[in-house]
């Protein structure tokens, strides 16, 4: 199935909700714009939590915001709905921005439990504020109409609702294609990593914070306007937990998860409602929640992955175009050969009564592949986190380019032209090879979120994905571009992070351990790749444990041991010093 | 002799990734047993599976009792315990209660465990010493030897130790080569995965040698110290 | 405001401070050990408070029959896992701990409902209630997806809150219930007029933190508690059972959330859910500590207590908005002197 059949099939679906108004009862037409507003709210939740990986209880009252917004510019002040639209999104977004400033930073558990309290908060707020009718609500919400045609009716708003979402499902899937949406989805795994690639994660996950809220407050606008009453009621940290719910049901990691469990959740609890009160007629509200927190349980236990996964599995699948390597993205010139460009100089890093790195010095010269090497726990890995900003240095400096970055955020020292890999391979199992790849472009792409919701980022785009395919090409991985990069052995998982960092255009590239659980065959193959790369003038520092593999490939190496320099100079030379075969090369007993 | 530890056929895998093919290996009691290998080769993976920390296929038993019957905790409970490569130590808690907690599967035997703790103390001074210090606040060969001590605290029958040298001084590497070998003469039997060859075929009776999660080559330790395929790789060409 | 007012304010936000206190330590105590953030501990104490009440009007709490349906629910999972895993020989000691441990304090009040029972014998018998529900849980919901992301654990401590409160509506009904007084005392401090009743629940709030420290600096149990939180691989490695060392740390933690049920029971109406609140400004005062700090969490929920006694007077309709907004300056101050700080996630 091509991607143009695809898009017709979409269309015939579409074309198949238009016709539902004259074909469904009144009454599925409401259910339909309940699922409808639901999914709206879920679709932000979604990105947020399940792609973004930031867990909210709070996005009803995000919801509520902008119901109340709405409510209270209508009602109160006797403005037209479309301006009640409008100070819904920006008090949500504004309100949005500030809770996000704040808690994003911290932890993970941090910003969930503080989205229950805040959703408590708000809910308080709007149950006691007079101005918002208290506990009673405000009703007589005027219906939203559009040039003089009002969509008073629920088979009108319908349309209303329903080509929101769409439209709202459309550029959710054009952003998560895009520059900004694929470092969305690597922000779940820890920020080591996207930083690395010259990312700033708080940043991608504040715009996607007030982007969830502002998918909620388009929710919240509609409920207002269809209800045509507010009430603190169903902006209650519960209904957050039943939109967690839906979006859990239909499937965290995707956006047609957000439609599938508001769908289901919203047809089962309809049907609940039908039926407990024969069961149980007393208390059935709460029977209701007690339903559907051990289904929430089970599902957590059983199905995490929820439902969209097995639906995705019966549809045909598209088959993807290999992008075409037309156009580049610029290259920088690098520095002279045999110019120093990273210097070292006394650096120290402890961890408690830990020395890891005691006062070490050296240089890397332009062009040249420097092997820092020493026994395990030498602290070579240490020096590595310091040089690359992943761990901040106690004592010493470290200048790149002639530019002092000793206490420049990792993301800013990858900027200025470091790329790395890692010991333990960094990698996002769902992504792509080539949307991996992909990701170290970012620093070399200006795209906005904006730019890419509206796919006004192709050119660039283009471009990016042409050098991501040549990264591929080179490190041999380029006819698995759509493999996912979980689905690799260890030794081209490694190689995968090569192209990634690659794709970058650093000045230096650092290696951790890229020989490690190689086989013979891999490891020659790694050594063939990195002479290339040193010949078109890359400058490599790789830290190493495998002697036969450093020894046959740099230009000279650094020995630590303890957490000091041992020696440095050629590889015969330090193979043949006394102390590096005693502290190496297995200190005789 | 029936073998303390048997290893049939072990296969580890993360995801789809198998870190441990097809391995089989034993330990006779009193044995001491070594792996090496380079890093990477799965020597850490073989041990926490036998430990029962990771899952695995394959069959594995430890004196007589089928090991999938056994969790970690009961492998303790029956003298089978790891130092393992990150050691997992009790950063918050004393010298002194890091041995204690050592000796938690014996907690109903008071006498037992002090008399125990005057050991671990007599062979490590250094933990005497320290023992009302924080671990975190140890060094690198403190580390280890409060690892040490921490697993002997359960009166072992059979240790299984991750690189005991790692990041430690040639004189530390030494004496943790001195400890393993005296331990023999307690009668504990021990696995030993080292990535110094030379010391750890120097101290064992058996060897075995782990590349890309497979079995290469195995035997007796003297002969694998002469043997030119395992100098070669491992030995630093001498 | 005058001196005076403000003092009564004082001595009012101590006493709830207190109660925090012993829901908050317990949340600490939980999420170190088992990295599970207990959302549901208001509820222990409000079920604790509503069965006191039901022993005092001489009707049969709903919690037996709670008890009883989770004891049975355990103690089917538990065995089926242990046929599963061919180790029958556990079975006995499964039933002891899943079936018969809980349903005898079940059956005990079940038996006694309707007599006339002097107070000790109401309070112990209430707590003796209480205490398995969060192990039964801990074992029904949270064994098996134990090694799962704090953020997965945490939604399904929400979630479970829920049902608890769900239940709570079936079991206990709509009504609130408030107990007679523990003591009947008036005590005049510094021309202050203080409650008997306030003296002890800050008296049993600090004897009781007091007691918790005791366990975990002296005794070997105490520092397997510890020892988990701190490393759990490290733990298991020296025999310490992760899931033993969870139900011990449910049964502390159940035990002061129980004690804070029986004291704030005869001050404040209880219902069947509000546990939810009470236990989220315990929480509101284990954040400001960062969820690990014992002596934080302390601080943390007498400000919380503070400050919901002083905002009630201003305007009691915002009291609730002011304890759970001021959470965010305090994450505010906490984000700019964490920040350095990095947890590497493993969420894939």
């Amino acid at each position: 199935m091509t991607a143009a059949q695809l898009r017709l099939a979409g269309l015939g679906a579409i074309v198949l909700l238009a016709f539902f108004p004259a074909i469904l009862s009144p009454f599925s037409i409401t259910l339909l714009n309940f699922i409808g507003i639901y999914a709206l709210a879920v679709l932000g939740l979604v990105l947020l939590t399940g792609i973004g990986g930031m867990l909210s209880f709070g996005q009803a009252a995000f919801v509520g915001i902008a119901a109340y917004a709405t409510a209270w510019v209508t009602v109160k002040q006797g403005y037209s709905p479309w301006l009640g639209l409008a100070l819904a999104l920006v008090l949500t977004a504004a309100i949005a921005a500030i809770l996000g400033g704040v808690t994003l930073r911290l932890g993970g558990h941090f910003l969930s439990l503080s989205t229950i309290a805040w959703g408590l908060a708000i809910y308080f707020l709007f149950g006691n504020l007079p101005m918002l009718g208290q506990f009673n609500g405000i009703s007589d919400i005027p219906p939203i109409s559009i040039a003089g045609f009002s969509l008073a009716a629920s088979q009108r708003i319908y349309y209303l609702i329903w080509i929101i979402l769409i439209v709202a499902l459309v550029l959710a899937a054009n952003l998560l294609g895009s520059r900004q949406g694929r470092a969305i989805r690597a922000l779940r795994g820890g920020r080591i990593m996207v930083e690395s690639l010259g990312i700033d994660p708080f940043r991608i996950k504040l715009v996607t914070f007030v982007l969830a809220a502002l998918l909620s407050a388009l929710s919240g606008w509609l409920y207002a306007h269809m209800s045509r009453f507010v009430s603190p009621a169903p902006f209650d940290v519960n209904v957050g937990i039943l939109y967690l719910l839906m979006a859990m049901v239909g499937g965290m990691g995707h956006l047609s998860g957000a439609v599938l469990g508001a769908t289901i959740v919203t047809l089962l609890r309809n049907s609940i409602q039908d039926y407990l009160p024969k069961i149980a007629f007393s208390a059935s509200g709460q029977v209701e929640v007690v339903v559907f927190a051990v289904l929430f349980i089970l599902l957590l236990q059983r199905a995490r992955g929820g439902l969209a996964p097995f639906a995705l599995r019966y549809l045909p699948r598209v088959q993807p175009t290999p992008p075409k390597l037309v156009g580049a993205l610029d290259h920088r010139r690098q520095p002279d050969r045999g110019t120093p460009i990273l210097a070292v100089s006394e650096a120290t890093r402890r961890f408690g009564g830990l020395v890891a790195v005691n006062s070490v010095s050296f240089e890397v010269e332009a062009g040249e592949i420097l092997g820092l090497i020493g026994p395990n726990g030498a602290g070579k890995t240490t020096m590595f986190n310091l040089i690359t900003g992943a761990l901040p240095l106690d004592q010493g400096r470290i200048a790149f380019l002639g530019r002092d970055i000793t206490h420049l955020p990792q993301r800013l020292i990858a900027r200025a032209g470091i790329a790395r890999t890692f010991q333990h391979v960094k990698l996002r199992p769902h992504m792509t090879l080539l949307d991996t790849v992909l990701l170290g472009t970012y620093g070399r792409t200006s795209s906005g979120f904006l730019g890419g919701a509206l796919l006004l980022d192709r050119a660039e785009e283009h471009r990016a994905e042409a050098e991501a395919m040549r990264q591929l090409q080179r490190v041999g991985l380029a006819d698995r571009a759509f493999d996912l990069a979980g689905n690799l052995p260890l030794g081209n998982q490694r190689l995968l992070e090569i192209a990634r960092a690659l794709a970058a255009d650093p000045a230096l590239l650092v290696l951790d351990e890229p020989a490690a659980g190689l086989r013979t065959a891999e490891k020659a193959e790694l050594t063939r790749l990195l002479q290339a790369l040193r010949a078109e003038g890359l400058t490599i520092l790789l830290v190493e444990h495998d002697m036969d593999f450093v020894m046959g490939l740099v230009d000279r190496t650094v020995v630590m041991d303890f957490g000091s320099k041992l020696c440095e100079g050629a590889p015969d030379a330090v193979r043949a010093d006394p102390r590096v075969q005693e502290a190496y090369l297995g200190g005789v007993v | 002799m029936a073998a303390l530890l048997a290893i049939e056929n072990l296969t580890v895998a993360y995801d789809k990734v198998e870190a441990v093919r097809d391995v089989s290996l034993s330990i006779e009691p009193g044995q001491i047993v070594t792996v090496i290998g380079p890093n990477g080769a799965g020597k850490t993976t073989l041990l926490g599976a036998a430990i029962g920390l990771l899952r695995w296929r394959g069959r594995m038993s430890y004196d007589g009792l089928d090991l999938r019957r056994l969790d970690v905790e009961a492998r303790i409970e029956r003298g089978f315990c790891l130092v393992p490569e990150k050691r997992e130590l009790f950063g918050d808690l004393t010298v002194a209660d890091n041995l204690l907690l050592g000796g938690f599967t014996r907690r109903r035997d008071r006498a037992g465990l002090k008399q125990s703790l005057d050991d671990v103390y007599g062979r490590f001074p250094r933990l005497s010493e320290r023992r009302r210090q924080l671990a975190s606040t140890l060094s690198g060969g403190e580390r280890q030897m409060l690892a040490l001590g921490r697993a002997l605290m359960s009166r072992p029958r059979l240790l299984m130790l991750d690189e005991p040298s790692l990041g430690l001084a040639p004189l530390i590497v030494r004496e943790v080569f001195r400890i393993i070998a005296s331990l023999r003469e307690t009668g504990v039997s021990i696995l030993l995965v080292e990535q110094n060859a030379r010391a750890a075929l120097e101290t064992a009776d058996v060897g075995y040698v782990l590349e890309t999660g497979e079995i290469v080559h195995s035997g007796r330790a003297a002969d694998l110290m002469h043997d030119p395929r395992v100098t070669a790789s491992y030995l630093g060409g001498h | 405001m005058t001196g005076e007012i403000a003092a009564i304010l004082a001595v009012d936000g101590i006493a709830s401070g207190a109660i925090y206190l012993l829901i908050g330590l317990g949340l600490v105590l939980i999420f170190a050990v088992t990295r599970v953030i207990f959302v549901p501990f208001g509820d222990i104490a409000a079920f604790t408070a509503l069965s006191l009440a039901s022993l005092e009007t001489g009707t049969r709490p709903g919690t037996v029959a709670l008890v009883a349906g989770l004891a049975v629910l355990a103690t089917l999972i538990e065995c089926t896992a242990l046929v599963r895993a061919g180790a029958l020989s556990r079975l006995p000691r499964a039933l002891l701990f899943y079936l018969v441990l809980p349903l005898l304090p079940a059956a005990a009040v079940w038996l006694v409902a309707g007599m006339a029972l002097s107070m000790p014998v109401r309070i112990a018998l209430s707590l003796a209630l209480v205490l398995p529900i969060a192990p039964l849980l801990d074992r029904i919901v949270f064994r098996p997806i134990a090694d799962a992301s704090v953020l997965l654990l945490l939604t399904v401590a929400v979630a479970l809150h829920f049902a608890l409160s769900g239940m709570g509506l079936l079991f206990f009904g709509p009504e609130g219930v408030r107990t007679k007084p523990l003591v009947d005392a008036v005590f005049e401090v510094a021309g202050l007029i203080v409650n008997a009743q306030t003296l002890l629940i800050v008296v049993a709030a600090v004897v009781f933190s007091g007691l918790l420290f005791l366990v975990f600096e002296y005794t070997l149990l105490g520092k397997a508690l510890r020892a988990t939180a701190i490393n759990r691989t490290g733990a298991r490695l020296v025999g310490i059972r992760p899931a033993t060392t969870g139900t011990i740390a449910y049964l502390l933690a159940s035990l002061l959330a129980g004690i804070s049920g029986v004291l704030i029971a005869p001050v404040t109406t209880i219902f069947y859910d509000s546990g939810f609140l009470i236990g989220l400004k315990a929480f509101v005062g284990a954040i400001i500590a960062g969820m690990t700090s014992y002596p934080g969490t302390a601080l943390g929920s007498l400000l919380v207590g503070l400050l919901e006694s002083y905002s009630s007077f201003w305007s009691s309709a915002y009291k609730e908005v002011v304890v759970f907004g001021i959470l965010i300056p305090v994450l505010l101050w906490r984000s700019l002197s964490m920040a350095a700080t990095d947890d590497e996630e493993t969420e894939e």
